[in-house]
């Protein structure tokens, strides 16, 4: 078994024969013309006939990678027809009495290194659009066509580098997977892969001249890993990872849209937990019905200083907006425990697990409280946002944080900066004394959240980071559940909803528990969202 | 010859696909000469590969300057489309 490690770009398994792509590679011919004007012409009809061609493959990328792809072979297209391009070419035929293949390939040259030379690693990548482009009328000019792949079985196709048109081009049904010596993240083939739904690798450089035609090959799209000749344990392996990764998708496609809804009509919503801004495609992947929580930590985490009020505000702002009208609940940072920052300059603490964190530092340090809240009061005209604090044990701290918040509103009014006033307000119950308070705290916001980790590490006395606890640290522990049931009964009764944000929503053996308890959110990583939609819809409430 | 200034909010700034589409709009525009300056730099949008040479990235601060037939209605024109696509 050989090894191979590049970078993974579309994720996704790819189990069976590697193929080699094979381009008609012939010497682009120079030599000196005598009709300029007739070479001129020769140059003329191709660069139609390309454009012709490429408005039938963006036709074809519409059907099957949709209009992003299209827009690129339009692109493509004006490219061929540039004027900047043609002028060059039109130099080389006219003044220094080039043939036409070898114009075009110098202004190829010319305009890929303009290229490459940016100083932007998307800008850098047009280089290889500029030598798609050219390559096509060369191989016009010069009647060897366009390469291809040459596999009756579906196989996975490996190249040097694959241009989006060969990408395109090539018959999908034969495709399994992509993987290149050159290519990078932003590489049109890259985005075209993942829009297909193909796993590609790219970057794997010399390691590829190692494998041989039709070796077995198992891809994996997400790791970035090739392992040529697998032995039986990672084929079997990995045919599992294949068969989880075909039912997810078959998931996707049976139930994206779908209501999350039990079969005696009780509906529960199915919200994301997320940490970047980033993560938002994959919230909307896989079909989630707003996000339950966004942890703001990521932007104090990515900064050697205090980030500002507008850099908080726009991150806010983006997620709301792609997400809107969908809610988000944005937790207030959530530092300190496991979380430290040098910048806080936070005293070392014996127990930092119940130490100064979360919502103990916002109001201890309100100067930091305030920037966070302007952000965020400031990013809720934006969408719908739902604003969340952590770690509350008692009353006071939720009224000392909601006056923070009324301050800031009072500030923005009389500042005239819009802000959503209806913004909700919520606390995330994970200490005991959060649970145990919650017909008071239930009075004091707009709904609760539940972050089942730190309720389970609390309440059983078990430090969730120790690994040989492992068995003592269980969320199944009916005093965790007979909290949560608390919680819920608290939260009706003041007629406020109440969703549960830890690991243990996505739980498919509790999913009946916190359907009978009246749990009426439950917020889990992305690709979780689907497999519990199953769930719900296969349970009724009543069995129980 | 008429011109305005204008901050990009298109996420991507002036790449691939915005750029071709401010390209085809540009083109319209046979009789007037229409330049996108970066600092001291400029591009005719028309001219594709010029313009995504130009490096035009989201939140940078541009001038379009239009001179030529009928300078007025271009300028209300482009001006226009920048707003609502860039």
């Amino acid at each position: 078994m050989l090894r191979l490690k590049g970078k993974g770009v579309s994720e996704g398994i790819a189990i069976g024969p590697l193929c080699f792509y094979k381009r008609q590679t012939s010497d682009i011919p120079r030599y000196e013309t005598k009709d300029a004007a007739a070479e001129w012409q020769r140059f003329k009809d191709a660069q139609q006939l390309a454009v012709e061609q490429l408005g039938e493959i963006a036709e074809k990328a519409r059907e099957q990678a949709g209009d992003e792809a299209a827009v690129l072979f339009e692109t493509h297209a004006m490219m061929t027809e540039d004027l900047d391009y043609e002028e060059h070419i039109q130099n080389s035929v006219e003044n220094l009495k080039l043939n036409a293949e070898a114009a075009v390939k110098d202004a190829s040259d010319f305009f890929a290194d303009m290229f490459a030379s940016m100083d932007d690693d998307y800008m850098k990548e047009r280089a290889a659009d500029v030598k798609d482009v050219s390559a096509r009328i060369i191989g016009i000019l010069t009647g060897a066509g366009q390469g291809g792949m040459d596999s009756d079985v579906p196989a996975v196709v490996a190249a040097d580098d694959l241009a989006p048109s060969e990408t395109i081009q090539m018959d999908k049904s034969k495709i399994l997977g992509f993987a290149t010596e050159g290519g990078s993240g932003n590489s049109h083939t890259a985005i075209l892969a993942r829009t297909m739904g193909i796993p590609a690798i790219v970057g794997l450089g010399d390691q590829l001249k190692q494998l041989t035609e039709g070796c077995m090959v198992v891809v994996d799209g997400r790791s970035g890993e090739i392992f040529a000749d697998p032995d039986q344990q990672t084929l079997d392996a990995y045919k599992e990872k294949l068969e989880a990764h075909i039912k997810h998708r078959k998931l996707l496609a049976e139930l994206k849209g779908k209501p999350s809804v039990t079969k005696d009509g009780r509906s529960i919503k199915i919200c994301c937990n997320i940490g970047n801004p980033d993560d938002i495609q994959f919230v909307k992947e896989n079909d989630g019905e707003g996000i339950g929580l966004f942890r703001s930590e990521f932007l104090y985490l990515g900064c050697s200083d205090y980030p500002s009020e507008d850099y908080q505000f726009e991150a806010y702002k983006k997620v709301l907006e792609e997400m809107a009208p969908k809610e988000v609940i944005i937790r207030t940072m959530d530092i300190g425990a496991d979380k430290q920052i040098d910048y806080f300059k936070m005293p070392h603490e014996e127990n930092p697990a119940l130490g100064m964190r979360a919502l103990r530092i916002s109001l201890t340090r309100p100067e930091v409280f305030r920037t966070q809240l302007r952000a965020l009061f400031r990013a809720s005209a934006y969408g719908k946002l739902g604003i969340m604090f952590p770690m509350v044990a008692s009353v006071w701290e939720v009224r000392e944080a909601k006056a923070a918040c009324e301050k800031v509103k009072e500030e923005l009014r009389s500042e005239g900066i819009p802000f959503d006033e209806n913004t909700s307000i919520g606390i995330m119950i994970e200490t005991p004394a959060a649970a145990v308070m919650s017909d008071l705290l239930a009075k004091e916001v707009d709904f609760f959240s539940c972050g089942t980790n730190d309720l389970t590490q609390y309440t059983l006395a078990v430090d969730r980071q120790n690994n040989d606890l492992g068995r003592f640290f269980d969320p199944h522990h009916p005093a965790v559940l007979r909290l949560l049931k608390l919680v819920a009964d608290n939260a009706h009764k003041e007629g406020i909803w109440v969703g549960i944000c830890g690991e243990l929503g996505a739980d498919p053996e509790l999913t009946q528990t916190f359907l009978s308890i009246g749990i009426d959110e439950l917020s889990v990583s992305p690709r979780s969202v689907l497999p519990l939609r199953e769930k719900v819809r296969s349970s009724s409430v009543k069995e129980l | 010859m008429k011109s305005f200034e204008y901050t990009i909010t298109e996420e991507v700034g002036i790449h691939a696909r915005p750029a071709g589409l401010l390209s085809k709009e540009a083109a319209k525009f046979k009789e007037c000469t229409i330049k996108v300056w970066k600092g001291e730099k400029s591009a005719e949008p028309k001219r594709l590969i010029q313009l995504m040479a130009l490096g035009v990235k989201h939140g940078d601060t541009i001038k379009v300057t239009v001179e030529g037939a009928d300078e007025e209605a271009v300028f209300e024109h482009m001006k226009k489309y920048f707003e609502e696509n860039l």
